[in-house]
């Protein structure tokens, strides 16, 4: 799902004009053995671009998701949700961070990889440029959102970038409320009062056909599929994590009474897995596209933080290059 | 340090209910409402570091005040919440002190508020964890760990801004003036607190303010900012005197529970 | 260099007591005391930390991994510094 943009804008692999034969086929044996990359070992071009490209999306989405749930810290119904969001949303910062971090061992500065983010250039998950205009929402996004990108990061803490694997390990040990917080609100909701039954079902009715475009286009049409399989960056396509996803969802919504908003929805006996609809891909390209219901609030929110903050930034590095000249002249 | 008010030796001196559960409330307030203005910094701070330096703070404080609500409920044995104190209490019935209800503005505004808050609680925080209240004594005892690190967290940003550049030693002395005078509340004991005093549940308020003021000097000074003079305000949030500000924050954290009454969440 | 651009720390976490710093990650701060508080609140909001180094990422010396094959490879002839190595019958104890 951190892939998305690079259907719509990658150019092909390309290979670098320095690798020689015996290169690539060491490299792709230590795929083929499970053997880690790190940050200083030789690899193609093209590995490390879309891993960069992978990787600053998805710190860019941990980012920006932390947006449409910081909507609702202030509004939080009971002190005890509104630590438990304060924690999950201070989480998601902490995993951007992770992320960032990592992406910059393949050489980019994090402030280029901001630069990409507040110019439109990068993408994060589509996902997030969605609304939140209830507190049902808020309970959507652990439950659907959080869920669906558990399914992607599992598989990832296997992938091949040394360094990307160990923060996604860190970053699914942390995982594990912010699903279940998610579900707790929306159960709750589901046996409230009328008003609050109405209020998560009309949230589940907004959320589920996002949450299934996170998973980014059929396999038919994702051309990066198949490489970013051979190198181990993906473990699994985008349909095969579509399809668990459902399996898994459909279940819980039903067990708290919620209906799911796909009339086309089936379990399938013999193949044990839930037929859907369509996925509406127009909508899909529209929020893509910078079109979508929250982009420009989403991009504007965070190039309003970071320009408002580019005089506390400056001052910390003036306040230190101050301390390192009056450290020098008393050396002296 | 003072002379042992009367009530240390043994039990506790007799103490009203009410004014226990009115000093309670004065603590709860105070750390429930800058643990709810600083929720709205998260996802906004000028670096992603201090998205989650300031949330460390935020759930500390919201913390607090969970603890300190509980106590006051129980107190009053009326069978409320630490929800039904929170979120279904007017403006007026607040006892939060005025500094904390002042608007978060920019990250100066919002860094001075701290830093003289944070010197102010952790002083104040180290004498209640020798509280004749078990209870009190107990939650302020676990708090001033929190306390120290906000403490050093605050003050090291005072220190940055302030001896950082020009324009944000502006903006710092700027920050520092117009909060000053909403100060005077903090160390300026009132009845209730000189009753809690003489019992032992409080510390002397004078020697709070020696301690923080002297705090304060050497963190101003290191951030090269001047201390404005002494200006007596007689509005104190405490006593429930509150400007304009508190208002617009409780319509916006008690919103869902009063659009719908009587739901749980 | 812009002029509101923080350097980049790597940090090392000793978990607990009779473990050594490893290295979890990265952290941007503009001097010591903020790179440990930084740290802190990235790293350790889990109980997961008593110690806490943080080093400019400038300032790390490492090996080139050209070179590993020089630095790496005779070891691995000298088997006979793996306990395996050695036949010793089982019914000889605590060797």
């Amino acid at each position: 799902m951190y892939t998305q943009g690079l259907d719509q804008h990658g150019k092909p692999a390309e290979s670098a004009a320095l690798a020689t034969p015996e290169l690539e086929a060491r490299f792709l044996a230590k795929i083929d053995a499970e053997e880690k990359i790190e940050p200083k070992d030789w690899m193609p071009e093209g590995y490390r671009q879309t891993l960069l490209r992978q990787m600053s999306q998805h710190a860019h989405s941990e980012i920006v998701g932390m947006l449409p749930e910081g909507n609702w810290l202030s509004r939080a119904p009971s002190l005890r949700r509104k630590a438990i969001l304060v924690a999950k949303v201070q989480d998601e910062g902490g995993h951007g961070a992770y992320l960032y971090s990592a992406a910059e061992t393949l050489g980019q500065s994090r402030e280029q990889m901001f630069e990409d983010l507040l110019s439109g250039k990068a993408k994060y998950s589509s996902i997030f440029n969605y609304p939140t205009p209830t507190w049902a929402d808020v309970g959507a996004i652990g439950w659907l959102v959080d869920g669906a990108a558990i399914m992607n990061q599992i598989p990832l803490c296997r992938c091949s970038y040394g360094p990307y694997a160990r923060a996604m390990v860190r970053i699914c040990k942390e995982e594990s409320f912010h699903q279940r917080q998610g579900y707790e609100i929306m159960m709750r909701l589901a046996r409230g009062t009328p008003q609050q039954q109405r209020m998560a079902q009309a949230a589940l009715d907004r959320w589920w056909w996002p949450s299934l475009m996170m998973f980014g286009p059929t396999d038919a049409q994702s051309r990066h599929t198949a490489q970013a399989v051979r190198w181990k960056i993906k473990r699994f396509t985008n349909d095969e994590l579509r399809q668990k996803f459902v399996d898994v969802t459909v279940p819980q919504a039903e067990f708290i009474g919620l209906k799911v908003p796909d009339p086309a929805l089936a379990w399938d006996e013999a193949a044990q897995h839930y037929r859907f609809g369509t996925i509406d891909w127009a909508e899909f390209n529209e929020v893509l596209r910078g079109n979508g219901p929250c982009n420009r609030e989403r991009l504007a929110a965070r190039l309003k933080a970071h320009e408002d903050g580019r005089w506390v930034r400056e001052a910390a590095v003036a306040h230190a290059q101050k301390l390192q000249r009056r450290a020098a002249a008393q050396a002296a | 340090m003072s002379a042992a008010p009367a009530g240390r030796e043994g039990a506790a001196a007799p103490v009203a209910p009410e004014a226990r559960l009115g000093y309670v409330m004065r603590l709860a307030d105070t750390s429930l409402i800058l643990g709810q203005q600083l929720t709205g910094w998260i996802g906004h701070a000028p670096a992603l570091e201090e998205d989650l330096g300031l949330a460390n703070i935020s759930l500390d404080l919201i913390g607090q005040a969970r603890l300190l609500l509980n106590y006051a409920a129980e107190l009053e044995g009326r069978g409320r919440t630490e929800d039904d104190l929170a979120f279904l209490r007017e403006p007026a019935d607040f006892r939060c002190v005025q500094l904390v209800a002042q608007p978060n503005g920019d990250f100066a505004d919002t860094i001075v508020r701290q830093f003289l808050f944070d010197a102010w609680q952790g002083e104040l925080f180290e004498g209640l964890a020798r509280s004749t209240d078990p209870r009190i004594a107990e939650i302020a005892a676990k708090a001033v760990k929190e306390i120290h690190y906000h403490v050093r967290y605050s003050g090291g940003w005072v220190v940055r801004l302030g001896d950082g550049t020009a324009e944000s030693n502006e903006r710092m002395q700027r920050a520092l003036n117009q909060l000053w005078p909403v100060t005077h509340e903090l160390c300026s004991a009132d009845d209730l607190d000189l009753q809690m005093q003489a019992a032992g549940i409080a510390p002397d308020l004078e020697e709070v303010r020696s301690a923080w003021s002297a705090r304060v000097d050497e963190v101003l000074a290191a951030a090269t900012l001047r201390r404005p003079p002494e200006q007596p305000y007689r509005w104190f949030g405490k006593r429930g005197e509150h400007g304009e500000h508190l208002g617009y924050v409780l319509a916006d954290m008690q919103f869902l529970q009063r659009a719908f009454p009587g739901a749980t969440w | 260099m812009q002029p509101d651009q923080w350097p980049l720390y790597e940090i090392f976490i000793r978990a607990r007591s009779g473990l050594e710093h490893k290295h979890v990650g990265s952290v941007h701060a503009t001097d010591a005391r903020m790179a440990i508080e930084h740290a802190r609140d990235l790293y350790t909001r889990r109980l997961e930390g008593v110690s806490i180094w943080a080093v400019r990422s400038g300032d790390i010396v490492a090996s080139d991994p050209a070179d590993s094959d020089a630095l790496f490879e005779p070891a691995r002839d000298k088997i006979y510094r793996h306990p395996t190595f050695y036949d010793i019958p089982d019914e000889v104890k605590t060797l």
